[in-house]
């Protein structure tokens, strides 16, 4: 899922100044999980908001919604009697549903309540850890299912580096190895042999290092006359 | 004076200057860029030496630049984004002008897929307006991004580039301007065939007093041919190449003879638009024409 977190009040107030009516817009899925971004979060901000308005003196009328998905566009196009006639929508999304409503809504600004931090699970309740780096080309299959871009700090596809100890990574003893992971992971499956083999350069064409990505999936993209049917512009 | 390099004291003199462009080899022998200085000593206040251009690995610009210092011509060094972060950057540039390499061109750099190595990942940690700003502080105030001190500061004339014909036409100025902030001493422009479009971006510049607060040199290429031509039309990014330039080559019985005469014209056009100082050759595999073109335009009283 996608982590994310709160920007610092502080922040968000200097972002809002200068804006009146504000939405503040919350997503119910990654975030909401991961507690930054959802129906509760929205409330305890907006009241914040709310709260500070009256200390400061701001003139900020405060609004809420938390839409299913930020990142797609019918559950953003619901949102649309709500939104008009903000100044501002502030985003408890991620960065993606925060775009999508830019898209839907292009006069309006759409600021970002939160920081998208990364691609992650939780580790233990509270704990977030980053697990993928999205590359494009998985190589799960070579590294007993742990991520060596993504969890790596230099990113290395063979095997640890010198400052490797202990199970920890050189710079910080809070961060586990990824490497000492993998090949703890392999050895467990008994597939230590494919940590002999040098793996050679990796293609980051797939990667965010090849431009901006985009996928189609063939057998879901609707034709022109379904579209027109659908009553979209083509 | 900031670097006392050849270019800062012809450009700060007013002397209208000229720069040229070599391309490193794809090799590891020095010998090409002899052969070129030799041709070309004397025909230009500086040369640049270009960074890895088109994302393809070739000898460094650095190490270029002091075979150049050793035949007695001044470098500009062109350093790009894409392949060093900012630690290398600023430890490149230490070494750069500890080897007497005074000035340096700051660019984003060609993004790797136009290259050979298209599957390489790229770094684009700073901007061509950040490094500006690194350098700048490297040089000002003697220390590195961090604040770290430096023993030795870098002496450094600091040089930018800028496209008038790339988009949007309103932000390339605005654009430069952020150049000039973030710490240009001087410019190169994309090659310029489009005059008319270039001569709208410089009454841009001199609106907002631009001109009198860096050091532009135009940017000009010789074609070879009207295929040439039509290549850097369709094929280049950012590149803007007139209809009327292309029939001009096709035309010819001589289009490389053509192609060097429209160069001397464009200098010669060039020279009179107000807040011009100078221009930069650019002739990629065609070093050996850039005397002639110097020659032929009338800017032979270099150094
Ligand atoms: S190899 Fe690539 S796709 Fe697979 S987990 Fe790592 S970053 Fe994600
Ligand atoms: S210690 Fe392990 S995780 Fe850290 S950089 Fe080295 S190999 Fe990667």
């Amino acid at each position: 899922m996608i982590v994310g977190e709160q920007k610092p009040l502080e922040e968000i107030f200097r972002m809002l100044s200068g804006h009146e009516r504000i939405l503040v817009a919350g997503c119910r899925s990654c975030v909401a999980v991961c507690h930054a971004g959802g129906e509760k979060e929205v409330s305890i901000l907006a009241e914040a908001l709310r709260l500070r308005a009256s200390l400061a003196n701001h003139p900020w009328k405060v609004e809420e919604i938390t839409v299913e998905r930020q990142c797609e566009r019918e559950w953003v196009e619901a949102m649309g009697p709500l939104v008009k006639g903000k100044d501002a929508v502030l985003s408890l999304a991620c960065g993606v549903g925060a775009q999508t409503v830019q898209v839907l809504y292009p006069r309006i600004r759409v600021l970002p309540g939160l920081n998208t931090s990364h691609m992650g699970a939780p580790d233990m309740p509270g704990v977030f850890v980053e697990k993928c780096g999205g590359c494009g080309d998985c190589l799960l299959h070579l590294t007993g299912g742990i991520c060596p871009i993504a969890r790596c700090a230099k990113s290395l596809l063979n095997g640890p580096c010198g400052g490797s100890q202990n199970g920890r990574c050189e710079i910080s003893p809070e961060v586990p190895c990824a490497w000492d992971q993998i090949v703890r992971s392999l050895e467990a499956m008994g597939r230590s042999d494919l940590l002999e083999e040098p793996i050679p350069p990796k293609s980051w064409l797939t990667a965010r290092d090849g431009g901006p990505r985009r996928t189609v999936i063939p057998t879901a993209v609707i034709s022109e006359e379904q579209r027109k049917m659908k009553g979209e512009r083509p | 004076m900031r670097s006392g390099s050849n270019l800062e004291q012809a450009l700060e003199s007013g002397r209208f200057a000229v720069t040229a462009e070599i391309g490193p080899p794809r090799s590891a022998s020095a010998e090409r860029i002899r052969t070129h200085a030799r041709q070309m000593k004397g025909c230009a206040d500086a040369f640049n030496l270009t960074d890895n251009q088109t994302a393809m690995s070739r000898m460094s610009s650095i190490a270029c630049a002091v075979v150049l210092l050793q035949d007695g011509l001044e470098p500009v060094v062109q350093m790009t984004c894409r392949d060093r972060n900012r630690i290398a950057l600023q430890g490149d540039v230490l070494g750069a002008s500890a080897l007497g390499v005074r000035n340096i061109l700051c660019l984003s750099g060609d993004h790797q897929t136009f290259g050979s190595m298209k599957e390489a990942k790229n770094v684009y940690d700073l901007d061509s307006i950040q490094l500006l700003m690194v350098l700048r502080r490297m040089r000002d105030e003697g220390k590195l991004w961090s604040g770290d001190e430096l023993e030795v500061a870098p002496k450094l004339f600091l040089g930018a580039a800028a496209n008038p014909f790339a988009d949007p036409f309103e932000y390339r100025v605005i654009r430069l301007a952020k150049k000039i902030k973030a710490g240009a001493d001087f410019i190169q422009t994309q090659s310029i065939y489009d005059m008319q479009r270039f001569e709208r971006w410089m009454s841009l510049v001199r609106e907002k007093g631009l001109h009198q607060k860096v050091h532009i040199l135009a940017g000009v290429m010789p074609l070879k041919s009207h295929k040439t031509a039509l290549y850097m039309k369709n094929k280049v990014s950012g590149m803007c190449v007139p209809d009327s330039i292309i029939d001009r080559l096709r035309r010819a019985s001589d289009p490389k003879e053509e192609g060097i005469q429209m160069c001397v014209e464009q200098i010669q056009h060039l020279r009179d638009i107000e807040g011009i100082r100078g221009v930069h050759i650019m002739a990629p595999a065609w070093e050996e024409k850039v005397p002639e073109i110097v020659r032929r335009a009338g800017l032979s009283s270099i150094s």
